[in-house]
Parts: structure tokens; sequence; C-alpha cells
């Protein structure tokens, strides 16, 4: 073996790394755009719908479609008015809210403050297994227990309220709150609950003059999110809420609701159509108040988390 | 004669103390009471319709006989291709979020933009679906368009999970590979991602489990309420959630033992998918240790 046989080597191991930081640079580049996929995936969303409602924003106009009273939209002359469907939503929400909120806050309470760790335990992964049953299943469990029994205890023409719909969407919000809130809840530095406590307090005490103070901000976000769920839920109100066309005066009238428009009637348009393009232009409403919604939920998240790093 | 009022004060505090271990706990009672008799009402009504025929039959009669053969098939198909989309795309985003992205306004945005993501109603996901792999693209309704919808649907939670899993593993395990001199990409495919596979698949599985049960985004995008089983990807589908939508809604019921086995064959089927994987997760924890 004389030096001169090296040379080659030597120079496959230049190559070997070259090829290296080739593949390195590579991988690199496709995890970069990966990384980016959120961002360009929600601004492709925000794109199709607007590019796919521009026709009913030039025909019709944003102003009488959000603030149109009534929805005919297979009529001679169609109306597109989105009040019915603004309303509808409203109220499914604000029944799930007021159900999901209190009765959510409270369980985060005693899971966080209250619990042995093992009951703290089964209680979490219980809770979660609601989030895993489909919406369409509770739905289906909606109009096999609580459709005749509303319908009989208000006297009602029909069960299918917005009453009846807000209260299965309560129940599909409740994984959200109660997670999202523990989890603020469990954020707070135990060392502020010992400070309690060592102060004579007891765990009421301590749970709303320190915890749920300093948790304020992730609860407010937890309630947020819930919100932004009830108001996204599709197939519970589809299947419950009645789907009426009139604007609902109280929730125990027939309602549609934004979600429960898009999903009914997207089915049966003309693609490329008004109808089709007006569809569309409320899944853009429908966009921007939730993304406006977990904007400030994530603000909110965002303070508290600053607020208890060290 | 100090002592009578502090008595006082504490056998208030103590009251104020039960009460509100009762009230919470009352609330908690009922929360879990709520999810144990959702499943377990579930669970009655469906579990007596499943039998050998009515997994591997095709629906009969309009819905009265018969089984859900090809909607469980469709169901597959569609979740499979979601992950097949999805779990690259998602695994790499929290590779990136984990190991590469800086700290800087940019890299705020990405998160917010997962955050927002995951708050997006899935009818949203549906009409993008529609505009875009449906006709835009020109995949038709098929299980194409709609795995593809779904997958756009499960990329938030498989971000979070993956980025959440990487961040546990220490970085004494990167430092070391690096010393070896392993490039940092290789330090990811081969020492970072085996040691968080664990949660990343169950964080992955949770994702797909739950894309599995909507029916809003596939309504526009892939299914049918009746038809053959699917021959190739540009076909439309049956789905569990959509025939189970269909048959509680439409005029005409159809047998009541055909919709709880079909509700019950979804639930269950998603959570023993879930169980089976969280068993392995906690298998490998006890083997893997540092």
């Amino acid at each position: 073996m004389t030096l001169h046989d090296f040379r080659p080597i030597r120079s496959d191991i230049g190559g070997r790394l070259r090829r290296r930081r080739v593949v390195e640079a590579a991988g690199r580049g496709v995890i970069t755009i990966a990384g980016w996929a959120a961002i360009l995936l929600l601004a492709a969303i925000a794109a199709f719908l607007g590019l796919n409602a521009l026709q009913a924003l030039r025909r019709v106009g944003l102003w009488s479609m959000v603030a149109g009273n009534s929805w005919y939209p297979t009529s001679d002359p169609a109306a597109f008015g989105f009040l019915p469907a603004e309303g509808g939503s409203l109220w499914v929400s604000m029944v799930a809210l007021m159900f999901c909120v209190p009765l959510g806050v409270t369980t985060a309470l005693f899971i966080s403050e209250f619990a042995g760790r093992r009951l703290k335990e089964i209680a979490k992964s219980v809770v979660e297994l609601m989030a895993a049953v489909p919406s369409v299943v509770l739905g289906l469990i909606g109009i096999a227990l609580l459709v005749q029994p509303i319908k009989r205890l208000f006297n009602l023409p029909t069960g299918l309220t917005a009453l009846t719909a807000g209260l299965m969407v309560g129940l599909m919000c409740l994984p959200t709150i109660v997670s999202i809130a523990e989890d603020a809840m469990h954020a707070v530095p135990s060392d502020l609950r010992h400070g309690s406590y060592a102060l004579g307090n007891t765990r009421w005490q301590t749970a709303y003059k320190v915890v749920l103070p300093s948790a304020s901000s992730g609860i407010f976000a937890a309630v947020m999110l819930g919100m932004g769920r009830a108001i996204g839920e599709t197939m519970v109100v589809l299947m419950l809420a009645g789907n009426s066309g009139l604007v609902p005066s109280s929730p125990f009238e027939s309602a549609r609701t934004l979600t429960g428009t898009m999903a009914g009637e997207m089915g049966e348009v003309v693609f490329g159509g008004m109808h089709y393009s007006v569809l569309f232009a409320m899944g853009l409403l429908l966009f921007g108040a939730t993304f406006i919604i977990n904007l400030a939920a994530d603000v909110l998240l965002e303070r508290q988390r600053k607020r208890w790093r060290r | 004669m100090t002592a009578r009022p502090t008595s006082r004060r504490v056998r208030a505090a103590r009251m104020a103390e039960m009460a509100a271990r009762v009230v919470s706990g009352g609330a908690a009672a009922i929360c879990l009471a709520a999810v144990v008799f959702v499943v377990g009402y579930i669970f009655v009504r469906g579990f007596g319709s499943i039998s050998v025929d009515f997994l591997t039959d095709i629906p009969r009669k309009q819905m009265t006989a018969g089984g859900i053969r090809p909607a469980i098939l469709g169901t597959v198909l569609l979740t499979a291709l979601t992950a097949a989309l999805a779990v690259p795309i998602g695994v790499a985003a929290g590779v990136y979020l984990s190991e590469y992205a800086p700290r800087s306004i940019a890299t705020r945005a990405i998160r917010l933009a997962i955050a927002n993501m995951a708050g997006v109603p899935s009818i949203v996901y549906g009409l993008f679906g529609l505009a875009l792999f449906v006709l835009l693209v020109g995949l038709g309704k098929s299980a194409l368009a709609g795995a593809a919808t779904l997958a756009c649907l499960t990329l938030p939670v498989i971000i979070t999970a993956t980025e959440e899993a990487l961040r546990q593993i220490p970085a004494d395990l990167r430092h070391a590979s690096l010393a070896l001199g392993a490039t940092r990409l290789r330090t990811v495919g081969r020492v970072v991602l085996p040691a968080a596979a664990p949660g990343i698949v169950t964080g992955s599985i949770l994702g797909i489990a739950r894309a599995a049960g909507e029916t809003a985004p596939i309504m526009f995008t892939a299914v049918v309420f009746f038809g053959p089983e699917p021959g190739s990807l540009l076909d439309p589908v049956m789905a569990l959630p959509y025939h189970l939508f269909i048959m509680a809604t439409q005029a005409v019921k159809p047998a009541p033992t055909m919709v709880w086995g079909t509700a019950f064959v979804l639930v269950f089927g998603v959570a023993a998918l879930n169980m089976l994987v969280a068993t392995w997760r906690s298998r490998r924890r006890r083997r893997v240790k540092w």
C-alpha cells in the first residue's frame, strides 16, 4: 500500500461530507416549509372562502346579508338575509354556555383544588372521553332522549328548538372548558397555595382568594374557546335545532344556525351559483368570528403563561 | 373574651369549606355522570345489534336490514388516508417548532395560526375542501378529497402533540448525539424522534380518531349515502358518521337496531383504537427511561 492509495478515499470523504450537507439543507428546507404549513393553510382557507364569496359580496352586498332578516334562498326573487341564522347561532350558543360554563368551571375547580390524585386522574380521563364522542352521535342521542321531553315539558309545537340543540352543544363544549380551565388552575404555582394555607386559609378560601384570581385569564380563555366550539358546532344543531326560516325570538323556538344552514344547503346548490356563493360568504363570516374569538383566547392564555413563567 | 367571635368565624369558614366541596364535587359528579351516561347509553342500545352479519353485510331493504360493511370500509379508508396525509406534514411541522424554529415573531405567528386552526369550525373546513380539493383541484367527490379535508382539520392536533412530545426529550440526548458527530437532521431522525415516538403516536391517533367521527367536513367532499365499496381513491365512499346522520334524520325511519348499531361501531371502534395505543404507549414507557 502506498500513500497514493489513500487519495481517492480522502476525496470520497469530502464527497460524503458534501452530500451530507446537501441532505441536511434539503431536510431543513422541507421541515421549515412544513413548519409554515399552518399559516399557509389558514391563509388559504381565508382566501378560498373569500374568493368563492366574492360574487355574493358584489351582487348582494355584505350589509344586506349580515343584517337582512329573511332567508329565502330558493324563492324568486331570493332573499339572502343572515339574521335568522345569526339569531339561531346566538341562542344555541347562549343556552350552551349558560349551562356548561358554570358546570365546567366548577368541575375544573374541584379537579384542581379538592380532588385527590387518583380521583383527579380518573375525572380528567372521563371528561376527555366526552371529546371522543362524535357530534353526530350526540345529535342522535338528542333526538332519542331530548326532543320529546322538551316538547312536552314546555308545551311546544315541536321539540326541535334552539334550547334542545343548545343543551347538547353544551355537553360538547364541556371537555374543552373543563380541561383548559383546569390547566389554568393547575398552572398557578403551589407556593401561592401553600402561602395561603400557612396564613390559616381553608382550601375554599385559598381557591377563591388566590387560585381563581390568579387563573382568571386562563379561565376566561376556556370560556372563549368553549364559545368558539359552540358557534362552530354543526351536526348537533343541524339535527336538533329545527332549521326554521324565521328569526327566533326565544330559545323555545325552532331555529337555524350559520353552521346548520351551510351544512344543510350546500348539498343542494348549483356550484358557482349565487346561493353557493352566499353560503361561502356565511362561511367567511363564521370563520372571521371564530378567528377573533380564538385570537382573543390565545392572547389571554399567553398573558397567563407570562404571568407564571419564572 | 375574644374566643367567641373567632370560633364563629372558624365555624363559618368550615361551613363554607363544606359547601364548596359539596357544590364543586356535585358539579364534577354531574359532568362525569353525563359522560358515563352518554357512552353507556350507546353501549346498551347498540350492543344487541352487533353481529357478524351486521358488520359484514351490505345495507338491504332501504336500511331496514342487512349490515354496514361499506360504511365501515369507507371510514377506515378515509381515516387511513387522512393519517397518511397529515402525519408526515404534522410531524415535520412539530419538529420545526421544537428543533429548528428561532425565537422570533414569525414563530409566534405560526403558533398562533396552529391554535387558531384548531378552533376553526369543521363545516368551514368542509367548504374549504369543497372549493379547493373537489372543485379547483378537480378530485371530485372522492375519498381522496375528503381525506385531504380531514387532514387539514387534524394537522394542528398532530403538530401540537409532536412538539409537546419532543419537548419532553432531555437536551442531553441531543447533545450526546451531536458530540458524536451526527448532523442535526440525523440527531432528530435517529435519536429524538424515536425517543418521542410514543407521545407522537398517541397524540396523532387521538386527532385522527376525532377526524374519523367528523361528518361536516366530508359531507360535500367525500360521502354518498348509498354506494358500492370504494374501488379507487377517486370514488366517493360511504362513511359511518354520515350514514348515521342520514339514518337519524330521514323521514322514513330505519330500524332502530341499524341506527344504534352504527353508533356503537363508530364510538367503540374509535375507543378501541385509542385504548390499543394507550396500552402500547404505557408498555413502551416502562421500557424507555432516562
